[in-house]
């Protein structure tokens, strides 16, 4: 299992660096193109788990989706980023402070704990063996049979929130003449036409 | 160096975590780069629940992972919104400008 492990190494450095460079990047574009090298060697931590429609889905979701769409509100915003930047340095001293004992925590956590052996007589789904049915496979069958209430909040959540951003988006320009077809239908002759008896030799007023 | 196990996967997420919430404190004024440390915690869950999953040999961390993905995609989409709109009405995304809603 050395190259397994071996590639562990190589994705974690890869995540944390590629963290370490979105909080602290100079320009907000090469924040976002940090994130993507985040989430895609994350993706490859995830292959290494055995989770490997989760990967799938990172890099589809989080890097075609996700990340493209801070690209575009970075991108799209005029905004002077070396102006948000200003105090980087006075707020750095209490944020290290913070992650670092913060850090300190979680890891004293994990070195104090171990799995009590019982846990393994209450395993919700079992994962079935890999050489039986792919990961993808077996993810499908519970997510529509056993989780498929959760699938379906899922499902209302992303439409919620496509409802939203549209419509805090979307906006109504005032002066734009706009095709209104209800008012073109209700047009009747009578308002529409006016017929008048010309006399000869002359015009109209 | 030890075979790498659950501690390192779950020492990995911690620092992401950290990181993130570092990220939080350092771009205090810039709410893009806030909203990427958001994303960056939240993949350090993904990574635990992940971890543990494989662990346990339990396929619901998997399940529950890809909640939160799809709760971190909502959040990405729904918070630029809201940045786009809040520029285009005042010309400004800095943090300690956002008070219109303060009493």
């Amino acid at each position: 299992m050395l190259i397994a492990d071996a590639f562990f190494y190589l994705f974690a450095t890869i995540t944390v660096g590629a963290a370490v460079m979105v909080i602290s990047a100079r320009n907000p574009v090469h924040a976002v193109l940090f994130l993507i090298l985040a989430f895609v060697s994350s993706a490859g931590i995830f292959i290494l788990l055995g989770a490997e429609f989760l990967a799938f889905i990172l890099v589809v979701v989080y890097v075609g989706a996700v990340a493209v769409l801070f690209m575009f509100v970075v991108m799209m915003l005029d905004v002077d980023f070396t102006e948000l930047r200003s105090g980087f340095l006075s707020y750095l001293p209490v944020g290290a402070l913070i992650g670092i004992i913060l850090l300190a925590e979680l890891i004293l956590v994990l070195g104090s704990w171990v799995i009590t052996p019982e846990v393994a007589a209450h395993v919700a789904t079992p994962t079935p063996p890999l050489t039986e049915i792919s990961n993808t496979e077996a993810l499908g069958r519970v997510l529509y049979t056993k989780y498929v209430y959760f699938f379906q909040a899922a499902g209302v959540i992303l439409l919620i929130a496509m409802i939203g951003a549209i419509v805090l988006t979307l906006q109504h320009k005032t002066g734009v003449k706009r095709q209104s077809i209800a008012a073109q239908v209700a047009r009747t002759p009578a308002d529409a036409i006016e017929i008048k008896q010309v006399e000869s030799g002359k015009g109209l007023l | 160096m030890m075979s790498v196990g659950l501690p390192h996967y779950l020492t990995l997420g911690a620092i992401l975590f950290s990181l993130g919430i570092f990220g939080i404190f350092l771009n205090r004024k810039n709410v893009i780069v806030i909203l990427m440390a958001i994303e960056l915690i939240l993949l350090a869950v993904n990574i635990n629940f992940v971890a543990f999953s494989h662990h346990l040999g339990d396929l619901t961390g998997q399940v529950f992972a890809l909640l939160v993905l799809t709760v971190a995609a909502a959040e990405a989409a729904i918070g630029l919104a809201i940045v786009v709109v809040y520029y285009r009405n005042r010309g400004t995304i800095a943090v300690e400008d956002i008070n219109v809603m303060k009493g």
